[in-house]
């Protein structure tokens, strides 16, 4: 199902000549109300009329977080306060929040792109969809809440936290959607089991993902764990919120709304377009946006632009999930080093839990990495010559999939800490 | 259908319309608003063939009409009703339909003339009434009728209306709107030049707000309606802030 099939489906040549002209225009507003632009755009002497093609959006300077942070709170808004209707915050899961805001144009926008994603994900208005993502300044919770209501669907404003509660309203309000971050679906699973609850019992049948990467792996263990069809979603506060991409059932990466948005795909390092298909850091212009507009806002959030076409119809190109930040990025003996890599290693041996926790540590120059993995009660207590067994495999794939030794520990069942919203998945103990 | 890219033109060293990119959809209703002197009727009489642009791209159904003469855009199906209507005073209300079959004559012949121009006459049916009038006895919302009228003899893909509702009462201004609202429910493309933005994006699909030659906003009429920009510069809505 498509929720806007002739926008979804449009002819690339016309969406070329439409982002263009949302590109000129959203250039034309930003260059003349927010001061933030101006000054840049006359540092460099960039007259927003010199954009011809969407190619020379790559004269045109970065924003990055600190840029927010420079201008806290409304300092890079497009449009007067009195015209904006809502204002969120990032999560700030790194250092200080940063400030958004939406006209009542906007609001309407987001509601809509959500909508497409939420149709795309499977979710029809005969579904009844349980939102445990945050409500509050957090852009997730009222993201997909407006998205669903546009829709029809029956929304459960849940928000996050209390997992028995969410179970009890899932099992009592036979919710058919999760919305969430995938690594708590994976604590509701654990504890449906904990409460003998029997997830084929729900009526659950679609789960909406999104805030943290996750691997294909950790997908098939919940869509097993939960008995459902698990898809991505993806969004930042700093550019709208959830409703900028998200995965069709064909569960093969995320369709870009690039009817609204202009991604590039970029070296994190050189800044320089990465070869069509190769990983590097998401750079997203925003087209649409009336209050609070982003020029080349750098995501940090590594992906990168799948081939071909998808079977589903839908003509925007699709990204992979996020496989990390481009700042989470280890730099281990010199080698470039996601937090997803090992997480992939973990979920192909069996006995582990999803669980998991990189440690790094420095000592006499030379970094050390272990990583934490639970395993299950039974193998944790008496079978140590199985344990053995397990650390060395773990370490042989881990170092043959990175090209660094990694040391392995195994610990007791819900020893590591869990999360209702993202997953601290990387402990930096290095002081540089 | 129409597709413009990057066009600049002007008057002599006076350059008007800056780096300006814009499209309509077959079947669409799409709007420039502006204030006046913003360039709107420069960037029609440009796609009409009227004024040479002097930089960028446009298309008419994927086809090239940068150096296209006016006479070569009626025949391609792109027709202009112009500003304060032009229709030719001294001849009758039929002649100046006829004049506005020229094309339609040349491909299809006299007999599609006259059945066109029957159309026309159901269409406004005041019009039908006033076939051997004058056309310069006709009142100002009459005139713009026949303008109109003489435009679609043509049977254009694409109709542009400059100003269709200057200097016309408020209930002749609705009847002329609720007439090109139902050109599309025909099926017709109108691009729809208009000072009265209300009016305008009411009835239109998409719209793009022209300012000193440049376009600083576009979208859906109905967000537009709603941008807060538009209200107070265009619709004279100003909030109390």
């Amino acid at each position: 199902m498509l929720w806007e099939p002739d926008k979804e489906r449009i002819q690339a040549d016309e969406l070329k000549q439409l982002q263009l002209e949302r590109l000129q225009s959203t250039l034309y507003r930003v260059g003349t109300h927010v001061p933030f632009y101006r000054k840049k755009f006359e540092e460099l002497r960039f007259n927003h009329d010199d954009i011809r093609s969407l190619d020379d959006l790559r004269r045109l300077p970065f924003t990055v977080k600190q840029d927010l942070r420079d201008n806290y709170p409304y300092g890079l808004f497009a449009v007067p306060l009195r015209d904006v209707v809502r204002v969120h915050a990032s999560s700030g899961t790194t250092g200080q929040a940063t400030v958004v805001g939406y006209t009542k144009n906007d609001i309407n926008t987001w509601s809509n792109l959500v909508a497409r994603i939420i149709t795309a994900a499977g979710v029809s208005k005969n579904d009844v969809i349980q939102i445990a993502f945050g409500y509050g300044l957090f852009t997730g919770g009222f993201g997909l809440h407006y998205g669903a209501e546009l829709i029809g669907c029956s929304v459960i404003p849940i928000s996050s936290g209390n997992t028995r509660r969410q179970i009890q309203i899932m099992q009592d309000f036979k919710s058919t959607a999760l919305v969430s971050t995938p690594s708590y679906s994976l604590v509701l699973a654990d504890t449906m089991m904990e409460m003998g609850i029997n997830p084929n019992g729900l009526s659950l049948r679609y789960g909406l993902f999104g805030g943290e990467p996750w691997s294909e792996s950790m997908r098939r263990e919940v869509n097993q764990k939960l008995g459902i069809l698990a898809t991505d979603n993806y969004g930042l506060s700093e550019v709208m919120g959830p409703g900028i991409s998200g995965e069709c059932l064909e569960c093969n990466g995320l369709h870009i709304n690039e009817d609204h948005f202009l991604v590039e795909v970029l070296d994190p390092v050189t800044l320089e377009p990465v070869p069509e298909g190769e990983i590097g850091e998401l750079v997203i212009t925003t087209l649409t946006k009336e209050a609070f507009p982003m020029i080349r806002y750098r995501t940090r959030d590594l992906t990168r632009i799948l081939p071909g076409s998808c079977p589903c119809g839908r003509s925007f190109r699709r990204m992979e999930r996020v496989m990390g930040r481009s700042d989470d990025m280890l730099i281990i003996k010199g080698v470039n080093i996601f937090p997803l890599q090992i997480e992939k290693v973990l979920f192909d041996v069996e006995g582990t839990q999803p669980h998991y926790q990189i440690v790094v540590e420095r000592e006499h120059h030379a970094d050390r990495v272990t990583v934490l993995v639970e395993v299950t009660e039974a193998l944790f207590s008496d079978q140590m010559r199985k344990q053995r067994q397990i650390v060395d495999q773990i370490k042989r794939r881990l170092s043959s999939e990175l090209g660094v030794a990694i040391e392995v520990k195994l610990v007791e069942e819900k020893t590591l800490e869990r999360s209702e919203g993202k997953a601290k998945r990387v402990i930096d103990k290095r002081s540089f | 259908m129409l597709t413009i890219k990057n066009l600049e033109s002007g008057y002599a060293q006076l350059r008007v319309l800056k780096n300006i990119s814009l499209h309509v959809r077959p079947g669409e209703i799409v709007t420039i608003i502006g204030a006046n002197g913003a360039g709107k009727t420069t960037l029609v009489h440009v796609v009409a063939g009227l004024l040479r642009p002097w930089h960028g791209e446009l298309l008419f159904q994927g086809e090239d009409i940068t150096h296209t003469s006016p006479e070569a855009m009626a025949t391609l199906g792109c027709v202009l009703v112009p500003e304060g209507r032009q229709v030719f005073a001294s001849m009758n209300v039929e002649d100046n339909l006829l004049l506005g079959g020229t094309t339609l004559r040349r491909a299809r012949g006299t007999a599609a003339v006259r059945e066109e121009m029957e159309n026309q006459y159901v269409r406004f049916p005041v019009l039908a009434e006033r076939r051997k009038q004058l056309a310069g006895t006709l009142s100002g919302g009459e005139q713009q009728m026949l303008a109109m009228a003489r435009a679609l003899m043509a049977r254009p893909r694409l109709v542009m209306m400059d100003e269709p509702s200057t200097g016309l009462a408020p209930l002749i201004v609705q009847e002329i709107f609720t007439i090109i609202a139902q050109l599309r429910a025909e099926g017709n493309t109108v691009l729809l030049i208009e000072q009265n933005a209300k009016a305008a994006l009411e009835v239109a699909d998409r719209g793009y707000v022209l300012e000193t030659g440049k376009i600083i906003l576009q979208g859906k009429a109905s967000e537009l309606l709603a941008n807060n920009d538009v209200q107070r510069a265009y619709l004279g809505r100003e909030q109390i802030g």
